[in-house]
């Protein structure tokens, strides 16, 4: 066994030489499959990464959060808005007052604009909220104060800024108390959120300001439709009980008839959570198989150099047949050679697949997150390709007959 | 007869061309002793290509039989013939047929990387360099066949020829690509192998390379049509042989102008001046 094991080297090598003497071609064979692993692992990273960074996202609201959107009814999972109901702000008062199992309403409407301080000016999102917001994000402020009630109840122009909002208008750290201008409508800084970092999709949190919503649609908008209506259950228990609540009211509330649809539609955290979490598998699977596709590709490619190889070398062949190589040696060379491809090219593509993540976070700012599992899958494919797409034109190889191949010109 | 190395038995070939039968070797009987040096000769389409390569064992006979070492290879299959050329036949080519981009002494040890008795890397080596050394080219073994004339080329073909030390020596026109001076010296390394005991056996149709043997057996219409012993131990290059031959008929050695020889050199490529 000894002999066999070492003739198997012996002829190991000759595949590898083949490969480290032709380097050129060798690295343009291995890009298919090079890209092909980089882009499953890459791909697979990006939308782990979203999925899980949605999920934390979705899971820091709270298991007793509730969304409370108008106008749209679910029907597998898709919102459709019939333009005509809406939610006013009278409604989230009486959920306020008359709902038992709900600890804080805020309404929500959100609009983007450039914000000017002084000489700076940053664009960004303004969110006009109520003043249970912080409760029901658990989300505070780190410098002076949230607005109060008076402030929403006379629609004052005072603001809170997103760490990053303040640090980018006011990089001297004096924002409280100081003036901003909304769209020329002038606000003063009375708090500075703590900093959350991104959300999901990489979004920075940080990167808004908050402001009463009474203000924002006002002053901003113009117009006072209320996007969404953000609700925390007393605890996580009551979720289904204050949606219960909350639908009888509204019902009552917007005269809808026993057995017609509702105009408003509500999502508690674990169904958002569950609908973003299947969203983001297909997003994954869709991505992955997109990149499977291209490592497919990348196997062809090497089917077809080894294709070309073989017929280069057809003389090369027929004198290793002529002195005594049997079939399967040259199979093994030739076969070896396409894994060796495979298995070097998906070497580096593991490597890249390893690094691009990286980048893809720093440069566009997305999260990702590099699966083991999708390494291994990916490599262990990158192989089987070798292999597969190997066999044919190494078979070809060892089939050639001596006597023709040492006549090949 | 144990002391035949080759022996032919009524050896047929018949190639099948769609609907037409060729009939290459019409039965041919030939028996060479151990340390013989033989040449076939033959014009093209005599059916010595046929001849070689069943005596090589690179093509089975559709009939009769051929013993080889003592072994019957007519009938084995593809891998077991690969074996008997690894381990039995040492094949010069034309064509040098050196690996291009592999130093001569790897050359030299290919076919040992196919050989059963798997020999370690050392061996392998140390053998190479004894064959490498015996043809003359000792200090030239990290040299690649570009690196190389043609003459050293061949000796290099020969070493690898050597290595396993093969019952017979088969030459196909193992100077067609080479100028007289230089055949003249792979000739004379030929016969100093068959000097100390190696059977080789020569094709050709150069009378002048033929001339080297100590037998001539002349292949016509797929049939032995002489079979000449040559008495003289060394002919001079380019005199008629002059044994007696066994049947008595005109025969005259083509002088280097002939036709023959003309078709062939326009056919080949022109070894490559260094």
């Amino acid at each position: 066994m000894k002999t066999s094991a070492l003739r198997f080297w012996n002829i190991a090598k000759v595949g590898l030489l083949a490969i480290s003497r032709n380097k050129m071609r060798s690295l343009l064979t291995m890009l298919g499959i090079i890209i092909g692993v980089a882009c499953v692992i890459t791909m697979v990273a990006v939308g782990t990464g979203a999925s899980s960074s949605i999920q934390a996202t979705i899971n820091s609201l709270g298991s007793n959060f509730i969304m409370l959107f108008p106008g749209a009814s679910t029907q597998g999972g898709a919102r459709v808005f019939t333009g005509e109901s809406r939610i006013t702000t009278e409604d989230v008062d009486a959920i306020r007052n008359e709902s038992p199992s709900v600890a804080y309403v805020s309404p929500s409407v959100r609009t983007s604009a450039q914000v000017v301080a002084g000489e700076l000016n940053w664009g960004t999102s303004i969110y006009g909220v109520g003043v249970d917001w912080p409760f029901i994000r658990v989300w505070n402020v780190s410098e002076g104060d949230f607005f109060t009630d008076v402030d929403v109840r006379t629609s004052a122009k005072v603001a809170v800024l997103g760490a990053t909002v303040a640090e980018s208008l006011f990089p001297a750290g004096d924002a409280i108390g100081s003036s901003i201008r909304i769209k020329n409508v002038p606000f003063r800084v009375v708090g500075v959120l703590d900093r959350k970092g991104g959300n999901m999709m990489g979004q920075d949190q940080d990167d808004q300001i908050v402001a009463p919503y009474t203000t924002v649609m006002k002053q901003l908008l113009g117009q006072p439709r209320i996007g969404q209506v953000l609700i925390s259950a007393r605890s996580a228990s009551q979720v289904n009980e204050a949606q219960t609540e909350i639908e009888a009211l509204l019902r009552q509330r917007h005269r809808i008839p026993p057995g017609q649809e509702s105009d408003f539609s509500m999502r508690s955290q674990e169904e958002i959570a569950s609908t973003s979490a299947q969203t983001s598998r297909t997003l994954s699977i869709l991505l992955g198989s997109a990149a499977a596709i291209s490592l497919l590709v990348g196997g062809i490619g090497i089917m077809n150099i080894m294709l070309v190889s073989v017929t280069e070398r057809t003389r090369e062949i027929g004198i290793r047949l002529a002195i005594g190589a049997k079939g399967r040696h040259v199979l093994l060379q030739f076969l070896l050679e396409a894994v060796a491809l495979s298995v070097v090219g998906g070497a580096i593509g593991v490597g890249l697949g390893l690094l691009v993540p990286n980048l893809v976070t720093r440069f566009a700012g997305m999260p990702t997150q590099v699966s083991s599992s999708s390494v291994l899958l990916a490599f262990g494919f990158a192989a089987a390709i070798g292999i597969f797409f190997g066999f044919y034109p190494a078979r070809k190889a060892s089939r050639l007959d001596p006597i023709d191949a040492l006549r090949y010109e | 007869m144990g002391d035949n190395v080759i022996e032919i038995r009524d050896l047929a070939k018949v190639y099948r061309m769609g609907e037409v039968e060729v009939h290459a070797l019409k039965g041919v009987d030939l028996a060479v002793r151990r340390g013989e040096l033989v040449a076939i000769m033959g014009p093209s389409g005599s059916g010595k290509s046929t001849l070689m390569n069943i005596l090589g064992c690179l093509d089975r006979p559709t009939s009769g039989t051929y013993l080889l070492d003592g072994i019957d290879v007519s009938r084995l299959d593809r891998d077991q013939r690969a074996e008997i050329r690894n381990s039995k036949i040492g094949f010069v080519f034309q064509s040098f047929n050196l690996l291009s981009r592999t130093r001569a002494i790897e050359n030299v040890e290919l076919p040992m990387l196919y050989s059963e008795h798997g020999l370690s890397a050392e061996e392998r080596a140390r053998r190479s360099r004894q064959a490498l050394a015996r043809v003359g080219l000792a200090g030239r073994e990290d040299h690649y066949p570009s690196q190389l004339s043609g003459g050293q080329q061949q000796r290099v073909a020969i070493a690898r020829a050597l290595v396993t030390d093969p019952a017979i020596l088969l030459a196909d026109e193992p100077t067609g690509n080479l100028d007289s001076r230089t055949s003249e010296e792979i000739m004379g390394i030929f016969q100093e192998l068959n000097d100390a005991g190696k059977t080789v056996v020569l094709i050709t149709h150069e009378p002048d390379i033929a001339a080297h043997a100590k037998r001539v057996v002349y292949v016509r219409d797929g049939l032995i049509w002489r079979d000449e012993r040559i008495v003289q131990a060394r002919p001079q290059p380019g005199a008629p042989a002059l044994g007696e031959p066994e049947i008595s008929f005109p025969f005259t050695i083509a002088p280097p102008e002939s036709p023959q020889r003309e078709e062939r050199e326009s056919r080949e490529p022109l070894e490559v001046a260094r």
